[in-house]
């Protein structure tokens, strides 16, 4: 069954995969049914509540709505992928430290966002947060708690301390 | 009812020219795909109706933003996010720029298309008003050759536009002479994120002593499809802005609209919010004139 599609080739979480599938296959559904990575959550399936937010070559998509043969030659970074070494990422340091995470459903898609918000703005104000995870939906923590997780991660990046994310605090 | 992956065929033949022959050898046979945000819907959904789809994604002679002497031109696969990034837009087309903000979400814009918004049609099209406001110009092309028509002649009807079965909308041009023209655009949506117009207006205007000496009107969500509102502007155009034009404008828009009832809104409420909108700029543009 495998040889009837062409083979896929990109790097997921920094590890070369090559999978055969259709090409209209949802990128989704290769990371949890061919990959068996289950961190992306399928929630609406139309682009709207961001559970299955990835990056792919460092952009934040929704991974229901990339066929996998436009992911061929690239780099993908799903939740799986935040730790380090078994080490957490600050991001989920920080939703545990503030209560960002009450179902988890949304939680690995508010992390993909976030993740991509403080690589290119380290030290982000309350509008440029709600900005970033607009399209990511929360249905039960509510969303204070999950921007001032991202507030707080922003806070303790161990190399620039930032002035003024403890005070957003 | 899920969309089933292996009824449908998609390939990547990763050029202009290749995509261009593809259309070509089997005219209307083959749907081109390019960031997926409305086409993958269809197909989550299960109701995607392409047998045969061709990418259009991460092809660079459709993905770029040039500025030349008269016209910026930008390459129909261009995203919302590289529209957004780009400090020649934020420069000259800040109307273009704002309408990149207002789609979906971040993730939306890392994918979207600009040529994906007009081909897709929707009457809400967010960047419609702003492209009709700086009377764009589609490039339409095909192994025929490119030809070029006024971006407000490109759609004919509910989601249908004048492309061949065979043509690629591959560029939209914007003229670069409205730096001095007093511009304006505005969407009222249910909330600010994520929300798709009930009414948006974009607008740009230009006064010469007090007389308005060129304008133009682009309306979301007022007709089956994103339109100039011409009649409108005929009631203002070599119009002194006064109370008096003004009310005939606004008289000339309630009969020019054709809004409906539908699930984001009712046609009552975007009558009126229409002329709001309107008025709205209409008043910028008086209180402009009377500090100059």
């Amino acid at each position: 069954m495998s040889t009837r599609w062409p083979a896929i080739h990109f790097t997921v979480n920094g590890e070369r995969r090559t999978i055969n599938v259709p090409p209209m296959k949802r990128l989704l559904d290769v990371l949890r049914e061919d990959l068996h990575l289950t961190g992306a959550k399928e929630g609406c399936g139309e682009g709207e509540c961001g559970s299955c937010s990835v990056r792919m070559n460092g952009e934040l998509v929704n991974s229901c709505l990339v066929p996998v043969l436009q992911a061929e030659g690239a780099s993908i970074q799903t939740v799986e992928g935040l730790a380090l070494n078994g080490t957490l990422h600050p991001l989920q340091e920080a939703f545990l430290a503030c209560g960002g995470a009450q179902c988890g459903i949304c939680t690995p898609g508010m992390l993909m966002a976030a993740s991509q918000l403080l690589e290119r703005t380290p030290h982000p104000g309350l509008p440029e947060i709600r900005e970033a995870l607009a399209g990511n939906l929360c249905r039960c923590t509510g969303f204070m708690r999950i921007f001032e997780s991202v507030v707080a991660a922003a806070a303790e990046k161990p190399h620039e301390p930032s002035e003024e994310a403890h005070h957003a605090r | 009812m899920r969309g089933n992956a292996e009824v449908h065929d998609l390939v990547a033949p990763g050029s202009l020219s290749a995509v261009l022959e593809l259309l070509a050898s089997e005219p209307g046979k083959w749907t081109p795909i390019a960031g997926g945000t409305e086409l993958m819907v269809a197909f989550s959904a299960g109701r995607l109706n392409a047998p045969k789809l061709v990418s259009l994604w991460g092809i660079p002679d459709l993905s770029f933003i040039r500025s030349h002497s008269q016209n910026i031109i930008i390459g129909g696969a261009t995203t919302f996010l590289e529209l957004r990034k780009n400090a020649a837009i934020a420069a000259e087309l800040p109307l273009l720029a704002k309408a990149a903000s207002w789609i979906g979400s971040v993730a939306n814009q890392t994918r979207a298309t600009l040529a994906g918004n007009l081909v897709n049609g929707s009457p809400a099209a967010d960047s419609s008003p702003a492209l009709l406001a700086y009377d764009a110009e589609i490039e339409m092309t095909s192994v025929r050759g490119s030809r070029r028509i006024p971006y407000s002649e490109f759609h004919t009807g509910y989601k249908r536009n004048v492309l061949a079965p065979d043509e690629l909308l591959s560029a939209i041009h914007i003229p670069r002479r409205f730096a001095r023209h007093k511009q304006y655009l505005r969407k009222v949506g249910t909330r600010r994120a994520m929300a798709i117009a009930k009414v948006a207006l974009g607008a740009t205007a230009r006064l010469e002593q007090g007389t308005i000496r060129e304008i133009r009107l682009g309306a979301a969500s007022l007709a089956p499809f994103p339109v100039r509102l011409k009649q409108t502007e005929a009631a203002l155009l070599g119009q002194a802005v006064s109370r008096d034009t003004m009310l005939a404008a606004l008289r000339a828009l309630l009969a020019e609209v054709k809004p409906i009832d539908d699930i984001r809104s009712t046609a009552e409420y975007r009558r009126r919010v229409a002329a709001n909108l309107l008025e709205e700029f209409l008043l910028d543009l008086a209180r402009e004139e009377s500090q100059t």
